[in-house]
């Protein structure tokens, strides 16, 4: 299920020159928030909650997941070389999975341990805050990438309808419609780290275990349906 | 059979030359470099909402033109039904509510507009055409300026003509109208030039788009809970020196200070007149510095 070329190739398309940069300005540009925070308030659980649920889980995480999660395929579709990749000897559903991995471990590396060190720097992970926004965040990044490799196969302008979901959905229908928040990945793995944390500071709209079956459920489903789609993939041309 | 041309006589020490093949040469009227870059900016424009393009690419443009009005045409029938007195919110502030919406928008376009003339490298085929780098940069610049102004002046027109048909005072509305048009015209400028110049850097649309909407949203989210800090820890002095570092905030702030509006900054606390010097600076200093840095990147005709 796993193919090491293809994981390599798309590491390479990832991180390959000036993209590892942008991928790494957002890290570094929370990290810097927290040590100005830190260094105007001191430690403060309510702050640090604030900060890493605003900045790093709202935000930071799913522009991360898509760029991750969309490059991971969408480029290859976009320029045509994805034939041949699709012309070797390999089943559709593994070069999926294999991107899929890949898309996980950029999105994880790049958004939970900035996440973890922004929180130690900002509380020093009191009431186990840091490590609980950091498991969201893992959580998170496994979802974020199955979805938006899905969208990088179905559609060319897959970047745009990410975004819409993970800024306009997720944060402004969120905060206006509370049934939207049901249906959001934030959510989801907001409601792992509250069993994580326990206590008051992280809170989630759903349940635990509606959000866990859901993450499964939407994860697996977006990685089969990308298999699929790309045994039946049209090759457009530009518009 | 070698069939035997006339050639005709070369003159002496000049061996270089372009045959004449026999094609028929255009004696019409030359329309000129003025011409072409009228031409440039107007496809731009027309480009940056899908026009004369296919159908997909009309949808995304189209339904954000149509999201930022349709809540404007809602607070005007409820100001109309209600009798009210006043819309339910500024103009000025209606670009700042609606922040998300032009971000997604000058995401979605600026790459459309500069990232395929890269890609396909068709920018020299521009530069074969009697304009100039400042003529390319100057159209494409003002064609998304242009085509984000009829994004956040639209709605504006909508409450205009509402607040007129409530039968709201004219003086005050009028006023308030132009405040916001003056507020959303350095907007757009100012988004207009940086999602151009983050757009050039990268021949791949999908990568610009997301480039452009981090730029934008990060230093959003960035400056807004450095504010929000500010004002719990009461230092609410340094609240407007925070604000200058995301463009919207920028925008905000000019507004403030200037155009009569509400701060949407924590605690309500505006930039002062002479902070709000500062702010109108940077906004003009930044749009000069985005046409400048466009100059720089396409100085080489070649990439």
């Amino acid at each position: 299920m796993y193919d090491p070329t293809v994981a390599r190739l798309t590491y390479r398309a990832l991180l390959g020159r000036k993209r590892a940069l942008v991928l790494g300005a957002l890290p570094l540009l929370l990290i810097v928030i927290s040590i100005a925070v830190r260094a105007l308030t001191g430690a403060d659980d309510q702050t640090a909650a604030d900060v890493l649920g605003g900045l790093a889980l709202a935000t930071m995480v799913p522009i991360i997941g898509v760029i991750a999660g969309t490059g991971a395929i969408g480029p290859e579709i976009d320029d045509g070389s994805v034939v041949y990749l699709l012309s070797k000897p390999l089943k559709r559903p593994t070069i999926i999975f294999t991107k899929l991995i890949v898309a996980i471990a950029v999105t994880m590396v790049f958004s939970a341990l900035p996440t973890l060190l922004a929180g130690l720097i900002l509380n020093g992970n009191g009431q186990q805050i840091a490590v609980a926004y950091t498991v969201a965040a893992l959580v998170a990044s496994i979802a974020y990438a199955a979805l938006f490799l899905l969208l990088g196969t179905v559609s060319r302008h897959a970047v745009v309808f990410g975004l819409v979901y993970a800024l306009v959905w997720e944060a402004l229908f969120g905060s206006l419609v509370p049934g939207a928040r049901t249906l959001s990945v934030q959510q989801w793995s907001l409601a792992v780290a509250h069993k994580v944390a326990g206590g008051d500071l992280v809170t989630s709209d759903v349940g635990l275990t509606t959000a866990t079956t859901l993450l499964v459920v939407v994860t697996v489903l977006a990685t089969w349906y990308a298999g699929r789609k790309l045994r039946t993939l049209t090759l457009a041309g530009e518009e | 059979m070698t069939v035997e041309h006339p050639v005709a006589p070369v003159p002496a020490g000049d061996q270089t030359r372009i045959h004449d093949i026999g094609y028929r040469s255009y004696d019409g009227p030359r329309l000129g470099r003025g011409y072409a870059r009228r031409s440039l900016y107007s496809q731009s424009l027309r480009g940056a909402y899908g026009l004369g393009r296919s159908v997909k690419s009309k949808v995304l443009p189209m339904l954000l033109f149509v999201v930022m009005c349709v809540p404007a045409a809602i607070m005007v029938a409820v100001a109309v039904f209600t009798k009210a007195k006043d819309l339910p919110l500024d103009y000025t502030r209606y670009a700042i509510v609606m922040q998300a919406v032009i971000s997604l928008y000058v995401a979605s376009q600026a790459p459309q507009s500069v990232s395929r003339d890269l890609r396909f490298k068709t920018v020299p085929l521009y530069f074969s055409r009697p304009i100039e780098t400042s003529d390319y940069v100057l159209a494409k610049y003002a064609a998304l300026a242009s085509a984000l102004f009829a994004l956040t002046a639209a709605p504006l027109l909508v409450l205009y003509v509402g607040a007129l048909l409530a039968k709201l005072d004219f003086g005050d509305q009028t006023q308030g109208f132009a405040q916001g048009l003056l507020a959303v015209a350095l907007l757009s400028v100012l988004f207009a030039g940086i999602g151009l110049v983050i757009a050039a850097l990268t021949p791949r649309r999908g990568f610009g788009i997301a480039a452009v909407i981090a730029v934008l949203t990060i230093s959003y989210g960035a400056v807004s809970t450095l504010q929000a800090i500010a004002d719990v820890q009461d230092s609410a002095n340094v609240i407007p020196w925070v604000g200058l570092f995301s463009p919207i905030t920028l925008i905000d702030g000019v507004q403030s200070a200037f155009l009569g509006a509400t701060s949407s900054f924590p605690g309500g606390v505006g930039p002062s007149h002479g902070q709000g010097v500062v702010y109108v600076l940077a906004v003009l200093g930044l749009s000069a510095a985005c046409y400048g840095l466009l100059m720089r990147r396409y100085r080489k005709a070649g990439l």
